[in-house]
């Protein structure tokens, strides 16, 4: 049936707890009860990226862009836009104050955006595999069954130049291969779907939004290494991306997409969730196939590596969500189409969760190679409240930062390690002149602490070690010979760690010493915080030029430390002061100083 | 060694549950996630009782259970209010959001108020890091946080 109007409304985890339900359900109810509900068809999809504006509702064939949508306003989208014809002006993205933009080419937010991996977040139901299909979905599964052989998927994959989303970078096309030539009844792929940086969720998304895509490059690869068993391995804190999945398997089940004889083929193929239970190290490969054997989730070493000796001890491709959501587009463009996108040795695009300091939070995906620059200042729209740009953090725990010098750089595997940092897989986290850097490496720090599973000395004692340094340091307690340790038990750490946890926890340390020494230094000498975040480095006073005595300080300090008669300038008692910066973000006068 | 009873009752879907998944490699946490659906957190006697139909041993299922920071080993309280200090809530407030919990409840993280109405935990990341900072209790999912907003969810919650 031909409907006038399509009406998509975003159900990403994000928009949903901001009452994306509410808003679908009234849209139904308004088309019902305004008699247009034969014309319409509402449809929930996956993530539109545009976070920050969210909830976000759009309205097609005009391509309007509604952001920041209430329950409430479904009566007058449905009685203007549907049965008037006329936009509702109030709802378009307001982009510099002054004209509403209707669609979103228009909007900067998309204009240097390029939509791969998210092609079908935000355009279809994720949970109707009618959808997918429709846009080319399962085609290349048949492509890859009947139309090529395993050898010419592997040398597809290889001319396409993808390699892992996860972290490493490794190129995607060798894993298979390796698995593909061992000889074993046996085999297995598995995607990684555990997304334990703190601070990022593209591959949630990349599920919510299009479950099906990781489905099928699953299926590719099985058929392609001959593996007929797949796993998913998500993390439970994921529940929307866990159903979606689990609606999508049913439904392929029945199509025969899934299942025993694939599209009538000799090929048999099924895939199962296993949940994680909230540890960072199982995001880690052979933590992650301990943890899917229902074990404690403890690292091996390798060699060897899971292609050859994975999961029970068999070949098992393993790879990231993202890597896995690229594969289907591969085949069915070619590999030329995919390597023309990206840098020389990094091809495709990248998805990237842009938060922290940021106006406009996101998920982006743009081409490999794009400047940092584009992403912060015409993607990210620059920094929230006109504050200074500090850093930005790729990598997550296992990463470092970049700053605003290197802000030129293009996006990429190469660049990134460069700096020190690495590409991870997509967290970008925007700092601003109010974070202290020491207290963003202890952040981190006590994170891969809390996360150390404890097997290997170097990360279960080091880490404690180079924690306990920095809890000195931002304490104003710390030495100079500190900063040479913290050096040395990093750089040991890095060479002796069993995984990749350990070898990479004190990359956070590391960078931000490299390039912020200075604020260590002030930590360490004046015992200053410019930042203002050390808690034991500041202190809070009173200007008593600028104190009205309106006593609002006074009634917010929640342990009675500030006093002074009505209209007369306010004092603190050092003594009583918890710091909690109550008084601070109370006065109006900007009378509290912060030193 | 003599089976010891146990004083615990299982859903009839838990049991159906633990049936299907009794046979399949790697099924421990999957079945310890669907006990912790049911009760709460993983009780001791129902962790005995795992081992009674499945034969797995319980020094297994505790090495797990205690392994993994989802597992809980106590009772939480009637609404379980989590706070978000993955990076993106932390660098915008996610520890003010604690302290204030602290204030308003007089609880810290990993407690629970004396009349087992509410617990607070910390958690890593729930995936809406673009509406930071983030809490969520019972599920439900407050974004863009403000301190001042909490009291009117907790009475919200503690009505329900
Ligand atoms: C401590 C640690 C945590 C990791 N976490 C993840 C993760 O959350 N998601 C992921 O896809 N890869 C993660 N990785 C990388 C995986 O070990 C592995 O490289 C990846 O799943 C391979 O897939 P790819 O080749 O498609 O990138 C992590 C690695 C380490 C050392
Ligand atoms: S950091 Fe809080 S939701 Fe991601």
């Amino acid at each position: 049936m031909e409907f006038n109007h399509y009406i998509l409304v975003c159900g990403g985890t994000g928009c949903e707890s901001s009452k994306a339900d509410d808003i679908y359900r009234n849209l139904l109810k308004e088309c019902e009860a305004q008699g247009v509900k034969d014309s319409v068809q509402v449809v929930k999809t996956g993530c539109f990226g545009f976070c920050e504006q969210g909830p976000i509702v759009k309205i097609l064939p005009e391509e309007s862009f509604y952001v920041q949508v209430k329950p409430d306003d479904a009566r007058e989208l449905i009685a203007e836009h549907i049965v008037k014809g006329r936009q509702v002006e109030r709802l378009l993205y307001d982009q510099e104050k002054t004209r509403r933009l209707t669609g979103i080419e228009d909007i900067q937010f998309y204009q240097k955006q390029l939509r791969v991996v998210l092609r079908n977040c935000g355009v279809i139901n994720p949970e109707n595999i009618d959808e997918y299909i429709a846009r080319e979905g399962y085609a290349a599964l048949e492509k890859a069954i009947f139309e090529m052989t395993p050898d010419e998927v592997v040398e597809e994959l290889k001319t396409s130049g993808l390699r892992g989303r996860g972290g490493a970078g490794f190129p995607t096309w060798m894993k298979w291969k390796f698995t593909k030539q061992v000889q074993e009844e046996e085999k297995y792929i598995v995607c990684n779907a555990d997304e334990g940086d703190p601070g990022a969720y593209m591959d949630r998304s990349t599920l919510e939004g299009d479950p099906h895509n990781v489905l099928e490059a699953m299926a590719i690869a099985g058929h392609t290494v001959g593996a007929k068993q797949g796993y998913i391995y998500i993390r439970a804190e994921y529940p929307l991306a866990i159903n979606r999945l689990n609606k999508a398997i049913e439904q392929a089940l029945d199509y025969g997409l899934l299942g025993e004889n694939i599209l009538g083929s000799d090929f048999s193929f099924n895939i199962e969730l296993r949940l994680g239970a909230g540890a960072f190290v199982c995001g880690e490969e052979t933590a992650l196939l301990a943890s899917v054997e229902g074990e404690r989730g403890m690292p091996r070493p390798r060699p060897p590596f899971p292609a050859v000796k994975g999961l029970w001890n068999k070949p098992t491709v393993i790879n990231n969500v993202e890597t896995w959501a690229n594969i289907p587009v591969i085949l069915l463009r070619g590999a030329n189409w995919f390597s023309n996108i990206g840098t020389d040795k990094s091809k495709g695009t990248k998805v990237f969760a842009l938060t922290g300091k940021i106006n406009n939070s996101g998920l982006v995906e743009v081409p490999m190679g794009t400047p940092l620059r584009d992403i912060i200042n015409d993607i990210g729209g620059g920094i929230k409240d006109g504050k200074a740009f500090k850093a930005v953090q790729t990598g997550g725990p296992s990463g470092g930062v970049i700053t605003s010098e290197f802000l030129d750089t293009p996006i990429d595997y190469e660049h990134l390690q460069e700096l020190g940092s690495i590409m991870g897989s997509g967290g970008m986290i925007v700092m601003d002149e109010d974070d202290c850097m020491v207290d963003v490496a202890k952040f981190y720090l006590g994170f891969t602490v809390d996360e150390s599973c404890g097997k290997c000395a170097p990360c279960r004692v080091g880490g404690r070690k180079l924690l306990n340094i920095l809890e000195r340091i931002s304490k104003g307690q710390g030495s100079r010979q500190d900063l040479q340790k913290l050096k040395d038990i990093g750089e040991a750490m890095k060479r002796a760690a069993l995984c990749g946890l350990g070898q990479t926890a004190p990359n956070p340390i590391l960078s931000t010493m490299k390039y912020f020494e200075d604020e260590y230094l002030e930590h360490i000498d004046e015992q200053y915080c410019r930042a203002g975040k050390c808690k034991e480095l500041v202190t809070y006073t009173i200007n008593p030029e600028n104190c009205i005595g309106c006593g609002i300080c006074a009634r917010r300090c929640p342990v009675n430390a500030i006093s002074g008669e009505k209209r007369q300038p306010h004092e603190i008692d050092q003594a009583l002061c918890i710091k909690c910066g109550e008084c601070y973000n109370a006065c109006k006068f900007d009378a509290v100083i912060v030193k | 060694m003599a089976v010891r009873e146990v004083d615990i009752d299982f859903s009839q879907d838990l049991l159906d549950y633990i049936e299907v998944w009794k046979e399949k490699p790697g099924n421990l946490i999957m079945m310890l996630h669907r006990i912790q659906e049911e009760f709460g957190y993983i009780p001791r006697e129902a962790a005995i009782k795992l081992t009674h139909l499945t034969g797995v041993p319980l020094a297994k299922v505790y090495g797990v259970v205690t392994f993994y920071h989802f597992f809980k080993l106590e009772k939480p309280g009637k609404h379980k209010i989590q706070v978000c200090m993955g990076t993106a809530c932390y660098l915008k407030g996610g520890e003010d959001l604690i302290q204030e919990l602290e204030n308003l409840l007089g609880i810290g993280v990993n407690q629970t108020t004396e009349d087992e109405e509410f617990s607070v935990e910390a958690v890593r990341c729930v995936g809406c890091c673009g509406l930071a900072p983030v809490i969520v209790v019972d599920g439900e999912v407050y974004g863009k946080l403000k301190k001042d907003q909490l009291p009117e969810i907790l009475a919200k919650h503690r009505g329900e």
